[in-house]
């Protein structure tokens, strides 16, 4: 895949593009007003990446700690290396209580996973419940960002769907109308449903709990309906001790959506009475990652979405453009360690401007890493040769003096000469929303030997 | 097991240095007015606060309530708050709550700096009716308000099983082009009751 293709897709249309760029700076403003009235706001920050550090410090031997204690209350715990395991596990367990039927709550780690796809080839019906899910997922799209999934998405194309999935009257485009079609339509669905699937903000290793925050509550309705609840988790969600959960739900909400907290932060000690609880530890790299020096940290991002909504290519390129569960800078990250030659165009897909670093609540140094992919690719040797070429000759003739000034001279000399098209053309990716400077005469080595020659007759 | 096995062995094989945990006990935001806090942040994230003088005062404010006014099916956890003609005990499947409409329950503190409630499904037989009512009310005692997140849980404990959630506002959702909407899945309304003492 190609970020710039995909994006130069989505900034065609300069209205929608602007569209999409003013909502998501919409949230980053709300996140800002939310954050400027704590005063503590850096110390929770450096708090929160302080309990990550010990907790990857100590993984291992915290989640043996959390499975003790998540059995202990009654929990079955299950270990999946890879979305393979992790999706024969989750249906192992849908077959064993003959589930035809699941609501399933926003889950990040489970899109990463393809279960829906997966389960609905096992003849499994899933349906996300939450709104903006919904949404993509009647449009058989995929989540455009982590927080906000439907972001990408204009009211009135909600109302052409909803017309014709849920028999909203055409033309309807009401933000109330289409939320309440969509509550009775999805209500019908928690009352029908034999299990819930939800995904896992943090798991606690003291306790053996696990904490799911939602705004509109249906991960509570899915779970509490029916008698089975699948939570699915990557191995990092875990920390060490409840009273670290005042930390991190304090930054949570505030990151993602400028909300002081969400609506719904709800603990989870074992099943509810009757019933059975299932909790999916997914390595899938993890691992890796840890014993990474340069990217180790990534594993602090609690998936708030905050460096999304601040990315000036994010806000301007779409979530798809990056064409991965998890888009944006985080995304860039991750998604290379996943593959590196597919996405080696991510980490270049940044201005290096430090936005997201400076609003990332468990402070990863999102940009710095960034900058270190863009040499890790080069290394790997997935650079592509419009990129790998120009270096190779800027290396030749910045290695050369005599080369250099030849060059400059030439250009100085050339360029302002040259016909537009054997400047702007599709070799010349640069120039395509930009215009060359104006040309000087003299460089600035000559410029300066004449001044000096000037000061010294002066004398 | 062989997954468990490999995966703790490919987390340990990479040696990090022991940290320690960092301190929790900072200088965090405190309240000159906790019920006011409390009060004005509820209104931030759409619900209403109501201060009561005592269970008949709530009874009356209830009146004042449309969604309760108009509610056919009833559901108070609270004796002698609300009129309840619904009895949880008597109902098997959580399933059969879903025509509830006007659900009271205890809340068992609040913290200021967010408007949260914390609730559980202590004596609870259905923990959905929190989720599943079209509008509740949470009943709490103004000195059961706690600063921040740090002492609310300073006051928990999960030693055993059980359910319990932080309830900050109602249900809503911005999915569609970041309007608000209240009432997403769960309720419509939420309407907070600060008593003045623990009643």
């Amino acid at each position: 895949m190609n970020h710039a293709v995909k994006a130069a897709e989505f900034v065609a249309n300069a209205e929608r593009a602007h569209w999409h760029d003013q909502a998501l700076w919409f949230v980053r403003e709300k996140r800002d007003k939310v954050v400027h009235a704590l005063p503590e706001w850096e110390t929770l920050r450096e708090t929160a990446a302080a309990v990550k550090a010990y907790t990857v410090a100590h993984l291992a031997d915290l989640l043996e700690q959390f499975e003790e204690n998540a059995i202990r209350l009654g929990a079955h715990v299950h270990w999946a290396r890879n979305p393979a395991e992790h999706n024969d596990i989750v249906l192992g367990i849908l077959k064993q209580h003959d589930v035809k039927h699941v609501v399933k709550s926003k889950s990040m780690l489970t899109e990463e996973c393809h279960l829906n796809p997966f389960l609905e080839r096992n003849n499994i019906d899933v349906v996300d419940t939450d709104l903006g899910e919904r949404i993509v997922q009647l449009r058989n799209e995929h989540p455009s960002h982590i927080v906000l999934p439907a972001i990408h998405i204009k009211k009135e194309e909600v109302g052409e769907l909803f017309h014709e999935h849920l028999g909203t009257e055409k033309g309807a485009n009401d933000a109330k109308y289409l939320t309440e079609a969509a509550r009775q339509h999805l209500r019908e669905k928690f009352m029908n449903a034999d299990a819930g699937i939800t995904g896992v903000n943090f798991a606690i290793a003291e306790t053996g709990g696990i904490v799911v925050c939602t705004n509109e509550g249906n991960a509570d309705l899915g779970t509490s309906l029916p008698n089975l609840h699948i939570a699915c988790m990557g191995i990092e969600k875990l920390i060490p001790r409840a009273e670290h959960l005042g930390v991190f739900l304090r930054l949570l909400a505030r990151s993602a959506t400028g909300q002081p907290i969400t609506t719904y932060s709800s603990h989870f000690h074992g099943p509810k009475p009757g019933a059975e609880l299932h909790i999916v530890l997914l390595d899938n790299g993890r691992s890796d990652i840890l014993g990474n020096d340069d990217f180790r940290n990534s594993l602090n991002c609690i998936r708030c979405g905050a460096c999304m909504n601040t990315c000036p290519v994010y806000r301007r390129s779409g979530g798809h453009s990056y064409e991965a569960t998890i888009p944006g800078p985080i995304g860039s990250i991750l998604n290379p360690i996943q593959d590196p030659k597919k996405y080696h165009s991510l980490p270049f897909a940044c201005s290096l401007c430090g936005s997201c670093t400076d609003v990332c609540p468990v402070k990863i140094d999102l940009h710095h890493q960034l900058l270190t992919w863009r040499r890790e690719i080069a290394l790997k040797g997935c650079l592509p040769l419009s990129k790998r070429l120009p270096i190779k000759l800027a290396s030749i003739v910045l290695k050369r003096r005599w080369l250099y000034n030849l060059a400059g001279k030439l250009a100085r000399c050339l360029v302002p000469l040259m016909p537009r098209f054997l400047l702007y053309n599709r070799l010349n990716d640069w120039g395509k929303q930009r215009e060359l400077p104006l040309f000087p005469k003299h460089s600035f080595r000559e410029l300066y030997k004449r001044h000096k020659r000037i000061n010294m007759d002066g004398k | 097991m062989e997954s468990k096995h490999h995966i703790l062995s490919a987390i340990r094989q990479h040696k990090l240095d022991g940290r320690e945990l960092p301190n929790l006990g900072q200088d965090w935001i405190t309240y000159d007015n906790l019920p006011e806090q409390f009060a004005t942040m509820l209104e931030s994230v759409g619900g209403q606060c109501v201060f009561a003088n005592d269970p008949a005062d709530i009874n009356v404010q209830l009146t004042q309530i449309p969604a309760y006014t108009e509610a056919t099916r009833i559901c108070s956890l609270i004796d002698g708050v609300g009129d309840s003609n619904v009895d949880l005990n008597a109902i098997d499947d959580p399933h059969e709550c879903d025509d509830i409409d006007f659900a009271i329950f205890a809340g068992q503190f609040g913290v200021a700096e967010n408007a949260a409630i914390w609730v559980t499904d202590q004596n609870l037989k259905h923990r959905v009716l929190y989720f599943i009512a079209q509008h509740i009310a949470l009943v709490v005692p103004t000195a059961r308000i706690v600063d921040n997140m740090h002492q609310a849980y300073e006051q928990l404990s999960f030693a055993e099983p059980g359910f319990g959630t932080f309830i900050s506002g109602p249900s809503k959702t911005a999915d569609i082009e970041q309007s608000l909407v209240i009432g997403a899945h769960g309720a419509r309304s939420l309407t907070v009751f600060l008593l003045p003492s623990a009643t």
